[in-house]
């Protein structure tokens, strides 16, 4: 075989290693973040037209920071995801590359500044290949609502890759990227990473920084990653996490080393199992699927529990009044003076109007009304108040399972990802697919989802693990556990 | 005609609030929407939360205050680069009404 054959064989496939593997690859100089990064770009112009998992693919920085990356491993010492390809959602600040939220309204919005998140990430070296699609506003359950088009999904390009994060979750499942930066308010990180068959965390709420991420809501937004192991989203987690002065709301706490948590030990951990969670309706493939998963990690000699989460019932309406009051509150700033879109008018209620009513999609502008109406006069006990007194119910529930339960295992989802189109109409049944992940933002709890299986049609299914405040280890270590014991080996995208 | 859980005029009310312009469409479609939804969170009335005080937040705050010293250089002209429409240190926008 000609070398250059030979060489070109390599470099295509370099963008399918964990970070694991290439960071250690990085290090030993056997490869070179440009590589690496060109694998990945190449990957990206194979498969974008087919995708959509990106807005916005930034090839030219993302070569030049790779190249200082190479720099800094040629000096030695490097940090863990020193030249390693990201995407990033597009709801992040990311200084001089455009940050649409997929909307209209901030189609050309360029930001000044890095969120906590970015600047963390470049201080470690890493290299971003693009900003990844998502649902408009982070509101969604499908990246069917973003401005851009829907994001297909890899195992199956007529389904939906899950939302709102769901060009993150598709860009690593395709591997056009070793992982990603997603955000999750009723599950946005959780969905589709079980849809897409990647790993996906959702911290506890004040974890992360959300300084510079364009907000939804507040009391439920937050940061996490995506990635194709345990270990890689851990790696990611810990470059993010701590303490952060530009955000009121970030938790003072350090971080844990979180690799140490990967012991692969789960011997009397108690596993909860809600019943509330297995309920009518949902896909017989995911309740096996991750009750398989649940009896896998009793075999590895974890107990599991029977609980109750008595107040579940309430959960989705309870997150439809809190989320869409804090969005139209957030959602306010975009009147078209400052930035962003600006529609023709003649005085400035009428810009604010017009440029609203074009700059927004149906949905965002569905879910402005609604939060706007359940905070209005009149209207704010009945309903702001009610759903913010039923949170306080959600989150006693899982208080008092914790009593009981070290984690808690369920589905992410009722079913596996469904085809485009197929709940546009339908704007409840759209909402709720996520049944099962809109408690834990209720509570602040953090939750990840890891590959468990597939359905008869090759779909992955998650296994969404959730912890008490600040049980990210509990959680690694349980998911970690379960995706090195080899029972389910979850099949890579044949796009 | 069912009477819908809001009316067209609540509907109007609520978009003036939130600075919407919608069309008649838009109004109808919102005004069926709205009162989906506002039926489906009706079973929030099923829990008596009369004892339940509310959670506004959660998680745990962190560093809430610093010196009243300014630590960046001005960043003005970054602020304004995104202005549709720009005077010097200023936003130009149209005119407001007394």
């Amino acid at each position: 075989m000609r070398p250059s054959a030979v060489f070109t064989q390599m470099t295509s496939e370099l963008n399918r290693l964990t970070i694991a593997e290439a960071s250690a690859r990085l290090r030993r100089r056997e490869i070179s973040s440009r590589e690496l990064t060109r694998a990945c770009l190449d990957r990206v112009a194979a498969v974008e037209p087919r995708l959509n998992a990106f807005i916005t693919v930034t090839a030219d920085e993302a070569l030049q920071q790779a190249e200082l990356a190479d720099r800094r491993l040629d000096q030695g010492d490097a940090p863990a995801l020193c030249g390693i390809p990201l995407a990033i959602k597009d709801i992040y600040c990311t200084r001089g590359v455009r940050t649409t939220c997929a909307s209209k309204i901030l189609d050309n919005f360029v930001p000044p500044f890095d969120a906590t998140t970015i600047a963390r990430l470049r201080a470690a070296g890493a290299v971003f290949v693009g900003k990844a699609n998502l649902d408009e506003f982070a509101m969604g359950s499908s990246t069917e609502n973003s401005a851009y088009g829907a994001t297909r999904n890899p195992h199956g390009l007529e389904r939906v890759a899950g939302g709102s994060s769901g060009g993150s979750a598709a860009a690593v499942a395709a591997d056009e990227c070793l992982a990603a930066l997603g955000t999750d308010t009723g599950g946005s990180i959780r969905l589709p990473a079980a849809y897409c068959g990647v790993v996906g965390i959702k911290p506890t709420y004040s974890r992360v920084s959300r300084f510079g991420v364009i907000a939804y809501a507040s009391s439920l937004d937050q940061v996490g990653p995506f990635a194709r192991t345990v270990r890689d989203a851990a790696t990611v987690l810990e470059a993010v996490a701590g303490p952060d002065p530009l955000d009121a709301t970030c938790s003072g706490r350090p971080v844990p080393d979180y690799a140490r948590a990967l012991s692969g030990e789960v011997r009397g951990m108690r596993i909860g199992v809600p019943k509330e969670f297995f309920v009518e309706g949902m896909d017989a493939a995911v309740d096996s699927g991750v009750r398989g998963a649940i009896a896998g990690l009793e075999e590895l000699g974890a107990e599991s529990v029977e609980i109750s989460l008595p107040h579940t019932d309430y959960a989705v309406a309870a997150y439809y009044l809190i989320a869409t009051a804090e969005a139209s509150a957030n959602l306010a700033r975009y009147d078209g003076v400052r930035y962003g879109l600006r529609a023709a008018a003649d005085n400035n209620i009428e810009l604010y109007n017009r440029t609203r009513a074009q700059g927004f999609g149906a949905e965002v502008k569905r879910r402005i009304m609604l939060g706007t109406f359940a905070l209005s006069a009149g209207y704010y006990d009945a309903y702001y108040l009610k759903a913010q007194k039923v949170r306080t119910l959600i989150r006693r529930d899982f208080e008092l399972a914790f009593e009981k339960c070290d984690i808690i295992a369920a589905p992410v989802a009722p079913s596996t990802a469904f085809r485009l189109g197929e709940k546009t109409d339908d704007p409840i049944k759209m909402y709720l697919s996520d049944i099962f992940t809109i408690s834990v933002n209720l509570a602040g709890l953090p939750g990840m989802s890891v590959p468990c299986g597939i359905d008869p049609e090759g779909m992955p299914i998650g296994l969404q693990l959730i912890g008490p405040p600040f049980g990210e280890e509990a959680i690694l270590r349980a998911g970690d556990a379960w995706e090195r014991s080899g029972k389910f080996a979850p099949p890579r995208s044949r796009l | 005609m069912e009477q819908e859980r809001i009316s067209l005029e609540q509907v109007r009310h609520v978009a003036r609030l939130a600075r919407l312009a919608l069309t008649p469409a838009e109004e109808q479609r919102l005004q069926i929407e709205m009162s989906e939804m506002l039926d489906y969170v009706d079973k929030l009335n099923q829990l008596n939360t009369e004892d339940v005080g509310p959670t506004a937040q959660v998680g745990e705050p962190g560093i809430t205050t610093r010196e009243d010293e300014v630590t960046n250089p001005s960043a003005a002209d970054a602020m304004l680069a995104n202005a549709p429409a720009r005077d010097g240190f200023f936003f130009k926008v149209p005119k407001i009404i007394e």
